[in-house]
């Protein structure tokens, strides 16, 4: 690390190791992230609720903790954005729902349980499209978030707040939420790595439910071993989640080797051409190119096929939507949220006002769309057919892990899009989650890191899939790449260079 | 299949939304375009595949039946948008 960066510059293990060592505080790192995010979030909108208070005192408790002599956890004292779809108690929740506006969770989930036990800092709430439900950020009832490396360009999603807070440092590490690639993608979009576990490997207690069968909680980061280091964290059982897997949790930071030799890694054909159709060129190239870098650090390499991906578009939006359609029957105005004032004594036009004041139009989309494949006369033609085909992609990812101990491929087909290009067209916006969404649907790990950029400077994602539980092979794999590129070393200048932007950006905003 | 506005109306019921005239127009052409998408489906044989409901293939998780804290009515309440005498208070619903 050189002299002149900034401690929230520095990756978590680089901060671990001088927070260890008492050459600097908890109180310094907190003061420098905060002082960035007060400079640049006005334009990069990556959060939507700032936490300072509660952030001082989780630094001031790590600060005394380490005076102390108390051994902390790795992670002690290290700033964390948090996406707004996790119960946090006594600070507001929202999902970035207008519905949600001012619920103030009166427990923690499962995760932030962890974090707070491990010493991480709270930040703030990091934007997300409403209720997870986007691929780019602009569905948020707060505003968007733009991308740090083109302030033009959306960040991905639909945790494009989280990864836009890593890749500007307004944050040291993040979590994220992924159902169809909503960590890889913007991890992507952004430059930065991501990792969405193995279903079931992080509990999803306290989580806001999008696609019970297809959520996962994990973490965004800066570089591989700060992202071991938060799965170390956030990894294990919980009975309070029913689906949560009680198997060992690994010290994932042990699978750190810089060595895939023998590794046998597949590059899936249906990752790089969905019905025939390929990714763009730049990003086709740079996949290429890490298949041959990870060939010549010792891998073998091979391409494989896996027919029923080109399928996977429309049985995820069928099931996502699904269930959707059922979690979000909760909002009714009742319990928590919003209630419309509409002053209706008639308890189904309360329902019907309430939710179509508090929700905004893709989730109405995809609740009328999930309510119609699971209505009477459908079903069976929808919903049962799409889970059938699940089985068969599922089936293939098998077939392709009896040969592979990997997969490869783009995390998604392009770079970061502009703000404003997919909104009106919903298919070509599903379209950009096409590498990602078989993942969610076979409940595997999959990653995604720094491979390249375009001719624009824009960073692509290499996205890696392992088998259940696999991800420490992920890790490895991921590490040896990283070791052997510098692609995680570059940094995003757009905001920087903004002077003489700022109209430009205001301009946009306005069309 | 294709989905008629009416049709389009009886969902919005089901699913306890209201919708404008302008987005019951936009939401017909949208379904219906994603609903054609959909129908590259059909082409697939899956007579004899097992529809797949998770990823995790398990049977029931059972716990001990015992009694554990929870939250308090205080706590239940404290998100509540209106509430009387320790309950959720709702428009009339029984005549």
């Amino acid at each position: 690390m050189s002299s002149s960066q900034a401690l929230n510059e520095l990756t978590a293990h680089e901060l671990s190791d001088l927070l260890g060592r008492r050459e600097v505080s908890a109180r310094e790192v907190l003061d420098a992230t905060w002082s960035r995010l007060e400079d640049v979030d006005e334009e990069i909108g990556a959060y939507i609720l700032r936490t300072r208070e509660v952030a001082e005192v989780q630094a001031a408790e790590s600060d005394e903790k380490r005076a102390r002599g108390e051994q902390l956890s790795p992670l002690a004292g290290v700033p964390l954005a948090l996406k707004d779809i996790y119960c946090t108690k006594g600070i507001e929740t929202t999902c970035c729902s207008r519905i949600l506006k001012g619920f103030v969770p009166p427990y923690d989930a499962d995760v932030i349980e962890r974090c707070r036990q491990h010493g991480l800092v709270f930040i703030g709430k990091a934007n997300m499209d409403e209720f997870a439900m986007g691929s780019s950020t602009e569905n948020s009832a707060f505003g968007v978030t733009r991308n740090p490396w083109d302030l033009d360009r959306v960040p991905g999603g639909s945790s494009g707040g989280p990864a836009a807070a890593i890749t500007a440092s307004e944050a040291v590490v993040a979590m994220g939420t992924d159902t169809g690639g909503s960590i890889r993608q913007p991890a992507s979009f952004c430059g930065v790595v991501g990792l969405k576990p193995t279903y079931g490997r992080v509990s999803r207690y306290g989580v806001v439910a999008f696609a019970s069968s297809l959520d996962q909680v994990g973490p965004i980061t800066k570089d591989v071993r700060d992202c071991a280091l938060m799965l170390n964290v956030l990894a294990g059982h919980d009975p309070r989640d029913a689906t949560s897997i009680d198997a060992p949790v690994p010290d994932y930071t042990q699978a750190l080797r810089p060595d895939v030799k023998g590794l046998r890694v597949g590059l899936v054909k249906e990752f790089m051409e969905y019905q025939g159709v390929g990714v763009d060129a730049e990003v086709g190239e740079a996949v290429r190119g890490a298949a041959e870098r990870l060939g010549e650090l010792g891998a073998e390499c091979e391409e494989v096929s896996l027919p029923h991906l080109n399928y996977s578009i429309p049985v995820y939006y069928i099931i996502a939507p699904a269930e959707a359609s059922s979690n979000l029957a909760r909002y009714d105005g009742v319990q928590y949220g919003h209630r419309s004032r509409d002053g209706s004594d008639d308890i189904v036009e309360m329902y019907r006002k309430t939710r179509d004041e508090g929700f905004g139009a893709e989730v109405k989309r995809r609740i009328m769309l999930g309510t119609y494949a699971l209505s009477a006369g459908y079903y069976d033609a929808y919903y049962v057919k799409a889970s059938q085909v699940r089985t068969l992609i599922r089936r293939d990812f098998d077939r392709a892990f009896e040969q592979c101990d990997l997969l490869i491929g783009p995390t998604s087909p392009s770079v970061a899009f502009r703000l404003g290009e997919k909104t009106d067209n919903p298919i070509a916006m599903y379209l950009s989650d096409v590498c990602t969404i078989p993942v969610n649907l076979a409940g595997l790990p999959g990653m995604s890191i720094p491979c390249g950029f375009s001719s624009d400077g824009l960073p692509i994602g290499l996205q890696l899939v392992g088998k259940p539980l696999g991800e420490e092979t992920l890790l490895r794999a991921a590490y040896a790449f990283e070791q052997s590129t510098d692609f995680h070393k570059r940094r995003a200048h757009a905001i920087e260079n903004r002077n003489g932007r700022r109209c430009a950006v205001s301009r946009a905003t306005a069309a | 299949m294709r989905l008629t506005p009416e049709e389009v109306e009886h969902v919005a019921l089901l699913g306890r939304l209201q919708l404008t005239d302008e987005e019951r127009e936009r939401f017909t052409t949208q379904l219906n375009s994603i609903l054609e998408h959909f129908e590259q489906l059909a082409q697939l044989d899956t007579s004899n595949v097992p529809p797949m409901t998770h990823a995790v293939a398990r049977s029931n998780v059972f716990r001990e039946d015992e009694p554990s804290s929870s939250l308090s009515p205080e706590e239940a309440l404290q998100n509540s948008p209106d509430q009387a005498r320790d309950c959720f208070r709702v428009p009339r619903v029984i005549e």
